[in-house]
């Protein structure tokens, strides 16, 4: 759901961005280390800690032996990802490690974990292994070893209760009456409860089409704003369908998907537009950086 | 090559449509593209979903843009490269120089439907909008000849033309919450299965026993684009007897 947070954690214990990391939503687990890891949790803040203390997010950290990691209440964002050295060993499945719990597919046994399962993780990179090894010469006898170095501020998306989520006007922004659009650009939604990893529900003004019309169905992406005929509009996330029949007022610009994704239900949100032209100069910008995070742990280790 | 025109769809994906209304011209252009682009993919392509009049381009912008920096025109700026303009001159240029091919014929599968009662529970509703009996609307709908036209939405999920402007109805006002596995539907002039539990907006008309999607298998689809398909009504004793395998 927050790809931003799931590729930095990956590239914190030196892993491809791809690899398989844990998502907890809200709540989430308390786990047992059997062998010593190097791992990172990135996005929202579910009170992590080991022996008491608490686990730094955003950073590199190095976990003894027999350590148990504690997940408490969620203190920010919705959802927090859980980096392993070596990724979580999970079968690929249509060429993905993701869990699509819907048709019971991928993952682990395609479903979310329970009391009880033990996941294994993979080889280490050969970064992964030299971030470990340094990290276990600073433990001294502590719960944890932290690097001193990790993803800055700067770098992060701006997380919020009640974030400002920039979008492109959608493909049929001119079947929405003028009235429609205004409130859509200027007044706040609520995230309801039936929101899921499918799509994000928004209560907020009603939206109407000028003349009712029907539109042949045609395909939807990460973060297209669709309004069914009742008027509120629904957000299409990671679990979205392929394609869609009703009309597309809005797409969220793909940088901004980190801040729907870390809403939760009953907070609420704001819409601003950019044209497409910004959002990709956006996205260029945060690919960049995203690059140079890549580079500049490799050469601290090289 | 039919006209085509561009779309972006938010900034990493673009919308080639042919044409504005529904038409076998239009979806031939679509399963031709398609077969183009698996035959040779773009630069910075990740995947494409192809629909009734438009096949959406999925693309990498980074991936764009770092093929352009090597093998694009030297004379443009490069600060102002939009990894959206440059996919729209790649897919143009295919579209260009793009040989038709005569498309494979498809194959005919019969699907067992139980209409209406708990399993179709909008059926009602349909033949009162239409000022039909429940069982002409059943007939209308097993009479015709349908053509699997893409598979979308959920995975496996069929969008099927050919269905009697008689029976169109409009999508629910409001998507139903979940609608189980096997449900026919209908959405304007277009019927459909649902490979699975999913919320969806469709009316309900009745159910089928067959597995839709099938993610031990590849294609992880029973049913593809270009098949022809014929409703076979069944009663509810059917339905509750049927093992896949023998029908």
């Amino acid at each position: 759901m927050d790809p931003f947070a799931h590729r930095t954690a990956n590239l914190l214990v030196g892993n491809e961005e791809t690899e398989a990391t844990l998502e907890m939503t809200l709540k989430g687990a308390i786990m047992e280390f059997r062998e010593a890891a190097l791992i990172s949790i990135c996005g929202g803040d579910l009170s992590p800690s080991v022996e008491g203390i608490p686990v730094p997010l955003w950073k590199p950290i190095y976990l003894k032996k027999g350590s148990i990691l504690h997940f408490g209440y969620c203190r920010s964002g919705a959802r927090a990802y859980l980096a392993i050295a070596g990724g979580w060993s999970v079968p690929r499945v249509m060429d993905s490690r993701s869990t699509y719990l819907r048709a019971g597919i991928g993952g682990f046994q395609g479903r979310g974990l329970r009391a009880g399962d033990e996941l294994a993780s993979g080889e280490p990179t050969w970064l992964g292994g030299l971030i470990a090894d340094q990290l276990a010469g600073r433990l001294h006898g502590a719960a944890f070893a932290t690097a001193d170095w990790g993803v800055t501020g700067e770098m992060l998306p701006p997380y919020s209760v009640s974030p400002c989520v920039r979008v492109m006007r959608g493909n049929q922004w001119d079947w929405f009456t003028e009235e429609s659009r205004r409130s859509f650009l200027s007044e706040p939604y609520r995230v309801t409860p039936q929101s899921d990893r499918m799509g994000y529900r928004l209560d907020g003004p009603l939206l109407e089409l000028i003349e009712q019309k029907e539109l042949i169905s045609e395909a939807v992406a990460f973060g297209t704003v669709q309004v069914p005929p009742e008027g509120k509009p629904i957000v299409l996330l990671a679990d979205r369908q392929t394609t869609g029949g009703y009309p597309k007022i809005a797409q969220v610009a793909t940088v901004d998907l980190p801040l729907m994704a870390q809403t939760k239900p009953g907070e609420t949100l704001r819409f601003a537009e950019i044209s497409r032209e910004e959002a990709e100069r956006l996205l260029m910008a945060r690919e960049n950086e995203i690059r140079q995070l890549k580079t500049g742990i490799l050469l601290k280790y090289t | 090559m039919m006209e085509a025109t561009f779309q972006p769809l938010g900034d990493q994906a673009v919308v080639v449509q042919f044409g504005t209304a529904m038409s076998l011209e239009a979806y031939r252009q679509v399963r031709r593209v398609s077969a183009m682009l698996d035959r040779q993919s773009l630069p910075g392509m990740v995947e494409y979903i192809p629909a009734y009049t438009t096949i959406t381009i999925f693309y990498n912008p980074m991936e764009l843009y770092d093929w352009y920096k090597s093998f694009g025109p030297a004379d443009l700026e490069q600060d102002s490269c939009s990894p959206y303009q440059v996919c729209c001159h790649l897919i143009q240029d295919r579209l260009d120089q793009a040989v038709l091919e005569s498309e494979e014929a498809g194959r005919t599968v019969d699907i067992p439907v139980c209409y209406g009662g708990e399993l179709g529970p909008d059926l009602g509703e349909v033949a009162r909008l239409h000022q039909l009996s429940e069982q002409e609307v059943i007939e209308i709908h097993a009479g015709g000849d349908y053509l699997i036209y893409m598979i979308g939405f959920a995975p496996g999920f069929p969008y099927i033309g050919g269905m009697s402007e008689r029976i169109a109805t409009p999508r629910r006002k409001s998507p139903r919450l979940s609608i189980p596995a096997g449900s026919v539907g209908i959405a304007g002039n277009q019927t459909g299965i649902y490979p699975m539990e999913t919320p969806g907006g469709w009316q309900i008309i009745g159910r089928t026993p067959l597995r839709l999607f099938r993610p031990e298998d590849n294609p992880p689809s029973l049913l593809r684009a270009g098949d022809r398909v014929r409703f076979v009504p069944i009663s509810i004793e059917e339905f509750r007897c049927f093992k896949e395998g023998s029908s």
